[in-house]
């Protein structure tokens, strides 16, 4: 095992942080450089040729992707990011339908998970200020969202419910179609922040029902600062715009469209299309081997979250009495974490696991592990052995969450 | 076709050294939240584009919050402060204009200058706290604003100071700390970053509402993983900008040259803003009796790019509201284009805009006569 261990110094920690961000793909890189440089007209001066280039390929980008997610290209406004489009969903649509709601009717009340992410759930706390109703429901112990649970919450005045697609942390898949089918019957808007789900397992609009869904590009091997939110056209999913000005994105969102990061998240999201269900057969073979080897190692570990119903990418595990910052410390080699890469140094124990019912101990000796495009299995060998000998040193030199609760 | 691009005021070519930057934080990983040896690396970065943006405007470091871009950090500035007045210019960009349609507004000068006495007028009327919103330089015109007296005036009414600088920044010195400036909007695209960048200079030890909730991020005024490759692009560029503002003056040469040409071929050319201080990069210039679309598609045609104002929602050629508040009549206000210089253009460009200027002149001057 220690010649597993044993990499060459100076070589980069192997990335295991997938859900974090994921690095840009060469070829969306290649295609993005041009529009830096060259092409570099702004798309809205449709005026002279530089600005139609850009704006042609703009709007390829939006269909490239809109065919991801089943959408109609009219369907995609550009953002910058998923927070962005969570904001504008969540503050949007309740902003929207506390004013306008069918026959004068006040929609103000929100229906979303304590597990989803931060943006979501603090959005929803803004418009409680605003004298919004909130509803955060638990989920089970595995992650997962108990659909009687769901339907309860909603009521007369329910605007949006907003479910996450797939975790960040614990990668767990929740059951959208039946989620959709629910939302629909009751005449209450979907929104879904699908930013870890889109271009990792197949997504469609139409056949979940999806009103409102926010993609990111930089978790699908596009970059940083650029996502978008769908919105349907029929029935109209209507949201109050979150930045004004110029009106670019039908008026759904001001600014100057990002060119190149346009293109970038086009290019992603075609790449994503063509190579998903390959892709995801080889991250899920690799996950199970992870998985398999710690269990063999460790056979004490806990797999945090849904063990079907999850991201084939990601793991979420318990190291019983062994704390996370001690063990990413123990392994300098691995790129690790333990959730949520926002809050950064705030190490804190996730809310998501205490969610699921995790001790603070125990949700403080947990790590996610990301799997990705470039991720090998020699890799996954080598940070199973990492993993397993820090784990197994860490233990025999009473590094215990107890010991470290304490001083 | 040689094609001469003279719409920098509508976005910009990214500068060398920033594509290099972009290209260099594009290919590594890491986000800057994460803890690992790649995140730290990120943040490396994030910090080092922090502080090239906060030199370009004399701030500290930590007053830039980055956005993602000028648009946002207007958005963001003017939500910041629920229930305080809200008075804009008359000059002031959509992105402004659209992010509070219930302020008060300013006029402006027929020079294209704020009103300076009116603004002073209108605070001294009503004392309830207010947010002030002038932008450095005006987008259209290139008419400079007296931003030192404009943020006097606003803070002996104790009223805050928000400064929409994007043309401004990277063209002309800016010093957020001379001058009496609480919260100022830059965009990277505008100075030879990347689109899908920008700033909100944030005075230390102000506290504003955020608009983006979610991880906390940027001292939790604006969540959102970073966009490293954009902010790094948006330091480098801002770090070549400042090193070449001198450059500029070269620019202004070539825009009073292209001013004389056009004025020379056409007689009864009017310029807008010429007689008070303007960019060095901008001419506003109306051909009279001529559509301000007829121009721009002509001008396109003879592979000249330029502008009839100002590039977002586009397509559409609407009259601009900057002239009108400079009180110019309708018909002329039709009929102006900007022209806006960067620092490639060189003194061929500026003879295809004469040569093309002066071929459509005289094709609808004859057509008149």
């Amino acid at each position: 095992m220690t010649a597993a261990i044993a990499r060459k110094a100076n070589q980069p920690p192997v990335y295991l942080d997938y859900q974090a961000t994921t690095p840009v793909d060469p070829r969306v890189l290649a295609a993005m450089l041009p529009w830096f440089t060259e092409k570099f007209g702004n798309p809205s001066s449709i005026t002279h040729a530089y600005g139609r280039e850009a704006e042609a390929a703009v709007e390829r980008a939006r269909g490239q992707l809109a065919a991801l997610i089943k959408a109609d290209p009219r369907e995609i406004v550009f953002t910058s990011g998923a927070t962005e489009a969570n904001n504008t969903a969540v503050k949007g649509a309740l902003r929207f339908h506390k004013q306008f709601g069918p026959n004068n009717q006040v929609k103000d009340h929100i229906v979303t998970l304590v597990t989803e992410h931060k943006c979501v759930l603090e959005s929803a706390k803004a418009m409680e200020a605003e004298g919004c109703r909130a509803t955060y429901l638990p989920v089970e112990s595995n992650g997962i969202v108990d659909l009687d649970r769901l339907k309860n919450a909603i009521d007369d005045n329910t605007a949006i419910v907003s479910v996450m697609a797939a975790h960040n942390e614990i990668g767990v898949i929740q059951p959208l179609a039946e989620i959709g089918a629910i939302c629909r019957e009751r005449g209450v808007l979907l929104h879904t922040d699908a930013a870890q789900a889109v271009g990792k397992i197949p997504m469609d609009v139409d056949a979940m029902n999806i009103d409102l869904m926010s993609i990111s590009g930089h978790k699908i091997y596009g970059p940083k600062g650029i996502g978008a939110l769908y919105m349907r056209r029929r029935p109209r999913a209507r949201v109050t715009a979150l930045i004004d000005g110029g009106g670019q994105e039908r008026g759904m969102r001001s600014g100057t469209l990002p060119t190149p990061l346009c293109i970038g998240l086009g290019e992603a999201a075609a790449l994503a299309e063509a190579e998903m269900a390959g892709e995801a057969r080889r991250l899920f073979a690799l996950r199970q081997r992870f998985l398999a080897g710690i269990k063999h190692a460790l056979p004490q570990t806990i797999l945090n979250g849904d063990a079907e119903q999850r991201l084939p990418g990601n793991l979420n595990l318990s190291f019983p009495g062994i704390p996370a910052p001690a063990l990413m410390e123990a392994c300098p080699a691995l790129a690790l974490s333990t959730g949520s890469a926002c809050t950064a140094a705030e190490i804190e124990p996730s809310f998501v696991l205490r969610a699921l019912g995790l001790s603070d101990e125990l949700a403080a000796a947990s790590l996610r592990i990301g799997l990705g495009r470039f991720t090998t299995e020699d890799e996954v060998d080598f940070a199973v052995a990492t993993v397993a000998a820090a784990v197994k040193h860490l233990g025999q030199a009473g590094v215990t969450t107890r010991l470290a609760a304490t001083t | 076709m040689r094609t001469a691009y003279l719409d920098w005021n509508a976005t910009a070519p990214v500068r060398p050294a920033a594509a290099a930057a972009i290209a260099a934080a594009l290919s590594a990983a890491g986000n800057p939240s994460s803890v690992h040896r790649a995140g730290r690396a990120a943040r490396r970065l994030l910090n080092e584009a922090r502080d090239a943006v906060a030199a370009l405007v004399n701030a500290r470091a930590d007053e830039i919050v980055f956005t993602s871009g000028g648009s946002e950090a207007n958005a963001l500035a003017l939500a910041a402060f629920p229930g305080r007045r809200i008075l804009i210019s008359a000059i002031e960009h959509d992105s402004v204009r659209g992010n509070a349609p219930a302020a008060e507004v300013i006029p402006a000068r027929a020079d294209g200058c704020v009103d300076v006495d009116a603004l002073d007028r209108m605070l001294a009327a009503d004392q309830q706290p207010a947010l002030v919103s002038v932008m450095f330089a005006n987008n259209e015109t290139g008419v400079i604003q007296d931003v030192a007296a404009i943020g006097r005036t606003a803070h002996r009414y104790n009223a805050l100071y928000h400064c929409d600088a994007i043309q401004a920044a990277g063209k002309i010195a800016v010093d957020f700390a001379a001058l009496d400036i609480d919260l100022m909007t830059l965009s990277a695209h505008k100075l030879g970053g990347p689109m899908g960048s920008g700033a909100l200079v944030v005075k230390s030890g102000l506290a504003l509402q955020p608009s983006l909730r979610g991880g906390g991020q940027e001292r939790r005024l604006r969540a959102g993983t970073e966009n490293l490759p954009g902010i790094a692009g948006f330091g480098a560029a801002a770090r070549a900008a400042a090193a070449s503002l001198a450059a500029y003056a070269d620019v202004a040469k070539l825009r009073d040259h292209a001013q004389q040409r056009l004025c020379a071929l056409a007689p009864d050319a009017v310029v807008f803003g010429a007689e008070a201080p303007r960019l060095p990069n901008t001419l506003c210039i109306a051909m009279p009796d001529v559509a301000s679309s007829t121009q721009v598609i002509a001008l396109d045609l003879a592979g000249v790019m330029v502008s009839a104002g100002a590039a977002c929602s586009s397509g559409k050629v609407t009259r601009s509201h900057v002239l009108d508040a400079m009180g110019v009549a309708p018909a002329l206000a039709e009929s102006a284009i900007r022209i806006s210089l960067g620092w490639t253009t060189g003194a061929e460009d500026v003879d295809q805009l004469g040569d093309a200027w002066g071929a459509l002149y005289s094709r609808t001057r004859a057509r008149v006569a």
